[in-house]
């Protein structure tokens, strides 16, 4: 089990996961990108930009 | 099975009581009151359940005991019949303001007047099992959070249980649907008048304000300032509330604080996401559940963290809340008959 970098939940990688692969975590639904294999490490995946009339 | 009453069922809350009633496995609806409507059938005032009951409303007169008895009257009557409803249920769930303040001097402030019999408010338990459950559990009688207390207080409880804000600094906007007006038309309620309007209601002032200190101060005077704001929807409410940390924590910790007060519980859900049309609690998304969904986000610029939390008002902020702590009363299992899990798209 590793932490979720946003929210600290606990992410499960799954088996055969490789690099740059996406996955949601579970508590807070951030999409995460797998980074880094060994250690597994997390980050946040890119969003699409969006203007809500700012 | 258990014998359940509903006085005062004609109304919004009353119907959603109905609604739940009649569903649950392990009650049964003996018999609900309306002065106006005694001798109609349900469906007269509740069109949802027309073919779902051959239930008809009664005068409060000829209400008989029963295991439990649900009071969904306006402000004030519960108290001034209050002898006669204690004599006909062991358990009792007030649904309105009278029993809800723990203080009377509290409730002479907000309410303008004393309360006819102070000497029962310590015998209710404020009814949101969040933060009462076990008292729920033991309790006889029980009275709801008001719906807008209820949605402010399922959002600030876990930063203040934790005393992680500066406590005179608490401002709650709270926007709300038609539907807690309440059934009874009046000439603001008219359509031409309501429809599209944005209407601050109550800038300062609001009798909720009394429940949220109650709820949430912890030995040590706070100060909440609460402005509710009714818009163009019929159900929901849905509390902004912005707290200002004492100390410096991250988004990462916040997250820590809440998932530690709302891991177990089955109807509070943490909703903050980066994407999506429903990224932190919407009501709409919330018609006809028992769920408050919670969400934050602390500003990078400053110690204001900004808690959004959402909340059908006639369910978990009045029937689904009594429903529930009806279940914790009787020892059954705490989601009974509050499974539904909403519409999408609505």
């Amino acid at each position: 089990m590793n932490a979720c970098p946003v929210c600290g939940g606990g992410v499960n990688l799954p088996i055969n996961a490789v690099l740059s692969e996406l996955l949601d975590c579970g508590e807070c639904s951030s999409e995460l990108e797998v980074i880094s294999l060994e250690p597994v490490r997390f980050a946040e995946a890119p969003l699409e930009a969006e203007d809500w009339g700012e | 099975m258990i014998r359940a009453s509903i006085v005062g069922a004609s109304g919004y809350a009353g119907g959603e009581l109905l609604r739940l009633l009649l569903a649950h496995p392990e009650i049964e609806l003996a018999q609900v009151t309306s002065e106006r409507l005694a001798g109609k059938s349900v469906g007269r005032a509740h069109p949802n359940l027309r073919g779902v009951t051959s239930l008809q409303f009664s005068s409060l007169e000829s209400l008989e005991p029963c295991d439990v008895l649900f009071l969904c009257l306006p402000h004030g009557e519960a108290v001034e019949r209050f002898e006669q409803f204690s004599s006909l249920a062991e358990r009792i769930i007030d649904s309105s303001a009278d029993f809800r303040l723990q203080s009377a001097s509290l409730y002479a402030k907000y309410y303008g007047k004393e309360h006819p019999r102070p000497q029962e408010l310590g015998e209710f338990v404020y009814g949101i099992p969040e933060i009462h459950r076990d008292k729920i559990r033991d309790a006889r009688r029980v009275a709801c959070g008001g719906c807008n207390a209820t949605a402010s207080i399922l959002g600030l409880y876990p930063l203040y249980r934790e005393n992680l804000v500066e406590l005179d600094r608490t401002v709650i906007e709270v926007k709300v649907g038609s539907s807690e007006a309440g059934r009874r038309a009046t000439s603001t309620s008219h359509h031409p008048e309501r429809s599209g309007s944005v209407r601050a209601f109550a800038p300062t002032g609001h009798r909720h304000t009394a429940e949220i200190v109650q709820s949430l101060e912890n030995g040590v005077p706070i100060e909440v300032h609460l402005t509710v704001t009714s818009v163009e929807m019929v159900r929901g409410a849905v509390a902004t509330s912005h707290v200002f940390l004492n100390r410096d924590m991250s988004e990462r910790d916040l997250w820590g604080v809440f998932r530690a007060a709302y891991r177990d519980e089955p109807f509070i859900r943490l909703i903050k996401e980066r994407q999506g049309s429903y990224r932190y609690p919407d009501p709409k998304l919330l018609a006809g559940t028992n769920f408050c969904d919670v969400g934050f986000e602390r500003d990078r610029d400053s110690s204001r963290v900004v808690v959004i939390s959402a909340i059908d008002n006639l369910m978990k902020g009045s029937a689904g809340q009594a429903v529930q702590c009806m279940n914790l009363m009787l020892g059954l299992d705490e989601t009974t008959g509050l499974s539904f899990p909403g519409l999408h798209p609505l």
